[in-house]
């Protein structure tokens, strides 16, 4: 408790903590070190919501870069399906086929594993965990003033849960026939048969506990990022208080929870269908030279338990990403968000809106074509919350103050991704369009843009916005704006041909584009796709150097609050401890976005009101 | 050698870039965080504002560079009678959309270069406002409506089925991996009846021998139709899903193994029309769309070109299997005077391939004991009842 007063500098956010505060008595116990006793509890096991972060981001990374490369690799084949690739078999081995001539091409079959798991890896173990899991585990309890999760046990369990799902993954590349190669959707009959593809064999299986294991880690998660919202922010932080990023947080997690389960109905019907000979998903096949017993399932029924999941997971993703970027951009414009109260309903309608939109995936797939006119009406009521949430962002940048830095930059991009890429959305979200568009590249070009890209702007405004109070010091701001610039530049390069492919009606997921007349003469074009998408990929590898490398010789932090922003994060020391706060638990006096009130630059959120300030009007 | 060298050369660029990280850092710390932020939010506000230009540039300029090759312009437009309903949509919703694009992000990157943070500049304490607020929600809303009502319109008419009394052709298409098996009903004008059960080799569709109806059916192996009349194509897939894709004709339907779909559409032009729109002449005599006028093979420069070897293609757009990319046949719309002659010359399955081999169900069956139809389906009892009950 005396430590505050041992200190040279007397820091006035602790001498508001001390006044106004709330004593917990957390520190009274010591029971804060037996967490953070030896190497093992530290950083491995460790249930200290800041390191979990930390073990999110870097696992996330680590899959980034594993999906990354598989992109390139099934970029290689589509741009350049002539060249040798052979100086790849020392890593890939039988999946590179030498022919008599001596050129090594990519195996069709491999190269559909190569797209489903790039697509599986970039969907749940980078945007799901590396995103969510990353900023809810660091941000939440910082941000509504708690010390810790709500339980830090199974906060350290759903970090060890996703350890294991990649593990799991992991080995299915390794299989002697192959990872699953059916589509990150994985749609039966084709996911169910092993006769179907080689990698719905044991690749299939490991597939399907390798995400049931994530699915028990996203709500273990999510159950503690919930009850930590609800029963664990400070004095003083009503809901309406809370800072948009935590409104976010709070809201993707209910969504994940109400969510994936469904995903496992599906998983579990599915594995019931491949061992014990039910029909939930199959009927009247024939295949490998013999009909099948199944008869009466259903693939369609699959389709609609996958979405069920499946949409609601493309906001999993997008509203944290929205959520940081809303911070990010009022804190470096020196401005209140524009909207508060209009961001917080958006982030409302839109998780209810994306239990009810799930079948605009399924147009074409032979559901009844008039139940597809309300998937088409409440698609598209969608895209009015997004359009608020994006006049709010640009709003919140007109009159501002604007500092520029890596942070601020890739939620400006973050902002511009999302046009593009949502905008998209409405063509698809039309179901007499999308007799056109779907599965086209098209489709291809909208998501990336929109929850692939842009996530991932979000994701970096949020590295280079807190790495500071994660590591107690800065990344390299050269680097990071040349990575912000090489990024944006590179991402349009690479997805935005892509809606002209799509637009002349070429499909999605083919090997080769030469079998057609009609898709074929494209060639430059794919070309220059892959070529942008290596030196995009190489200025990640920018980021990753930029990343390591600061950890340890970044420039240091000396200022509690380098950014002068009002929420508690930055009322911690420099050096993050357990329970976060050294004494008291900050009490909250206002909302979170006082910035250039009564022409002060800000107020914190633990400043009193002043007798003579003027009225918050949020 | 390569790989090692080209490894080097990454490695190099990656440590001079560092390097030069390193040394901006330093000399932002020797000139003074607070000029240095400065100097940073005025370049990078200018960086912001040529990337906006650049990049509406980008947009526009490759969009008329590609536009022949794209949908709805150039001489790629729909071949069928629903096709311009839906290129109309997807111009108006271009056309709104274009708008929204522009505006959007012209002021985003605007606004961030306008309000960079400058010596004595302060940001403006604007929270709120409610009535700019709720302009830009209604104006959403109202837009989408417009396209919503536009779009169903258009999305009820095309998926229509046909109605009872309509003049149209049935064929089926069904996806296998990897390819596609197409069948005409015949003279009857009707599909017989198929039970997955029964598919063998010489049987590939299951085709049930009992059903009168299948004695006519024939196998095609490509896609040939009268113009300016009504086809139903009966979608079906023998294992895995595929979807039956015709690009020019805006026709996309899933294949789903045990529940035949169906897609309504009417051929407005045909293969020899559209070869013509292809190599049109612009007002100096030059070929309007050259890329058409290339030979197929590069090699043979005198070769046929592109335009007169140009096909309608049927694809698989749904992912099927490692042979997914290759499932094509060509589709042809001829005359409905060629379409009589092309039918006459078609030989039934049953005529061509089955009757009198072994696989014949009346020559073996006349061999054990009677011929009758009838108890050739009772025979079949249970599976004969189901495959009835599931093939519509």
């Amino acid at each position: 408790m005396a430590n505050v007063a041992d200190k040279p500098v007397v820091h006035e956010e602790d001498l508001l903590i001390e006044e106004y505060g709330y004593d917990d008595h957390f520190h009274d116990h010591h029971h804060g070190d037996k967490f953070q006793s030896n190497f093992i509890t530290t950083y491995i096991f460790s249930q200290d919501h800041k390191m979990i972060a930390k073990q999110f981001l870097i696992t996330g990374m680590f899959w980034a870069i594993v999906g990354g490369l598989m992109s390139l690799v099934f970029r290689l084949q589509l741009g350049f399906p002539e060249e040798n690739m052979a100086w790849l078999k020392p890593v890939l081995g039988k999946w590179i086929t030498v022919n008599d001539a001596g050129i090594g091409s990519l195996a069709p079959e491999f190269y559909y594993a190569l797209v489903t798991m790039h697509g599986t890896i970039l969907v749940f173990f980078v945007l799901t965990a590396g995103l969510s899991g990353t900023f809810s585990n660091l941000l939440i309890p910082l941000q509504i003033g708690a010390r810790d999760m709500a339980s830090p046990f199974m906060n350290m369990l759903s970090y060890w849960f996703f350890f294991l799902a990649g593990v799991v993954m992991f080995f299915s590349l390794f299989l002697n026939t192959g990872p699953f190669a059916g589509g990150w959707t994985a749609y039966p009959p084709l996911s169910a048969l092993p006769q179907a593809s080689s990698g719905s064999g044991a690749g299939m299986t490991l597939w399907i506990v390798s995400l049931v294991f994530f699915v028990v880690s996203v709500l273990l998660g999510g159950i503690n990022y919930i009850t930590t919202v609800l029963n664990m922010r400070t004095k003083g932080m009503s809901m309406w208080r809370m800072p948009l990023t935590i409104w976010a947080f709070f809201i993707t997690a209910v969504i994940g929870l109400l969510s994936f389960p469904v995903l496992v109905s599906a998983f579990l019907l599915v594995t019931f269908d491949r061992s014990l000979g039910t029909s939930f998903f199959l009927s009247e096949i024939f295949i490998g030279g013999q009909a099948l017993d199944h008869v009466g399932g259903s693939p369609i029924l699959y389709q609609h338990l996958f979405w069920f999941l499946g949409h609601p997971e493309v906001y999993i993703i997008i509203l944290p990403a929205m959520g940081i970027v809303s911070e990010v951009l009022s804190v470096h414009s020196r401005k209140p968000i524009f909207g508060y109260k209009a961001m917080v309903y958006s982030i409302l309608a839109i998780a209810f809106l994306s239990f009810i939109v799930w079948a605009h995936h399924m147009f074409m797939s032979g559901v009844n074509p008039f139940i597809s006119n309300f998937f088409v009406i409440f698609t598209l009521i969608i895209a009015v919350p997004s359009a608020v949430k994006v006049f709010n962002w640009i709003a919140t940048l007109y009159g501002g103050n604007i500092r520029f830095n890596s942070a601020s930059l890739f939620g400006i991009g973050f902002v511009s991704m999302f046009i593009s890429g949502g905008l998209t959305g409405i063509f698809l979200g039309n179901s007499a369009i999308d007799i056109q568009l779907h599965d086209t590249y098209f489709v291809v070009a909208h998501f990336h843009i929109v929850m692939g890209v842009a996530a991932f702007f979000g994701m970096y405004a949020g590295i280079y916005n807190w790495f500071p109070k994660m590591y107690g010091r800065f990344m390299n701001e050269t680097l990071g704006k040349l990575h912000f610039w090489g990024t944006i530049v590179g991402a349009y390069a690479v997805f935005w041909p892509m809606h002209y492919l799509g637009m002349a009606g070429v499909p999605r997921r083919y090997y080769r584009f030469d079998s057609f007349a009609a898709f074929g003469s494209f060639d430059l074009m794919n070309q220059f796709i892959t070529i942008a998408a290596i030196i995009t990929f190489g200025f990640q590898l920018l980021f990753v150097v930029n990343f390591f490398y600061s950890i340890w010789k970044g420039k240091k932090m000396t200022d509690r609050n380098p950014w002068k922003a009002s929420t508690l994060e930055w009322t911690t020391p420099i050096e993050g401890i357990h329970g976060n706060w050294p004494g008291k638990i900050p009490t909250v006096q206002r909302w979170a976005y006082d910035y250039g009130k009564d022409g002060k630059d800000f107020i914190p959120q633990i400043e009193p009101v002043g007798a003579d300030e003027s009225k918050g009007d949020h | 050698m390569t790989a090692l060298f080209v490894l080097l050369c990454v490695i190099l660029i990656g440590i001079v870039v560092v390097q030069i990280g390193k040394v901006t850092e330093l000399a932002g710390k020797i000139r003074g965080e607070e000029e240095a932020q400065e100097r940073s939010n005025r370049t990078q506000a200018g960086y912001s504002l040529l990337f906006m230009a650049a990049f509406l540039i980008a947009c526009t300029v490759s969009a008329v560079y590609y536009k022949d090759s794209m949908l709805w312009y150039g001489p790629n437009e729909s071949a069928s009678a629903h096709g311009g309903s839906i290129d109309y949509i997807f111009n108006i919703t271009l056309f709104f959309t274009g708008i929204v694009f522009f505006i959007t992000q012209i002021l985003l990157f605007y606004f961030a270069y306008k309000y960079r943070a400058r010596r004595g500049t302060k940001a403006e304490y604007i929270s709120h406002n409610n009535r700019l607020e709720v302009i830009w929600t209604a104006i959403p809303a109202v837009v989408m409506t417009f396209l919503v009502v536009g779009g169903l319109d258009a999305w009820n008419d095309v998926m229509a089925d046909v109605g009872e009394d309509e003049d149209y052709i049935e064929i089926e298409a069904t996806g296998y991996q990897f390819a596609w098996h197409l069948r005409y009903p015949g003279p009857d004008g009707k599909l017989g009846t198929r039970d997955y059960k029964m598919i063998s080799a010489t049987n590939p569709l299951g085709q049930v021998w009992s059903d009168e109806k299948n004695m006519d059916d024939f196998h095609p192996s490509e896609i040939v139709l009268p113009v300016n009349k009504k086809v139903r194509v009966r979608i079906t897939s023998r294992d895995v899903l595929h979807n039956f894709y015709l690009p020019h004709f805006r026709v996309k339907m899933d294949a789903v193994p045990g529940m035949p779909t169906y897609f309504v559409f009417t051929p407005t032009t045909t293969t020899e029309e559209y070869r013509t729109k292809l190599s049109v002449l612009n007002d100096e005599g030059q070929p309007k769309y050259p890329e058409w006028y290339e030979p197929i093979d590069p090699e043979d420069p005198e070769g046929p070109t592109k335009f007169e070897d140009f096909n309608y293609e049927l694809a698989c757009a749904e992912l099927c299997g490692k042979g997914h990319y290759a499932m094509r046949r060509t589709v042809r719309i001829v005359s409905e005077a060629e379409y009589k002659n092309w039918l006459s010359e078609q030989q039934s399955y049953y005529e061509s391939t089955i009757k009198g081999t072994e696989d014949d169900p009346f020559a073996t069956e006349a061999a054990e004991e009677e011929p009758a139809l009838t108890d050739a389906s009772s025979l079949e009892g249970e599976e004969a009842a189901e495959s009835e009950g599931s093939a519509e």
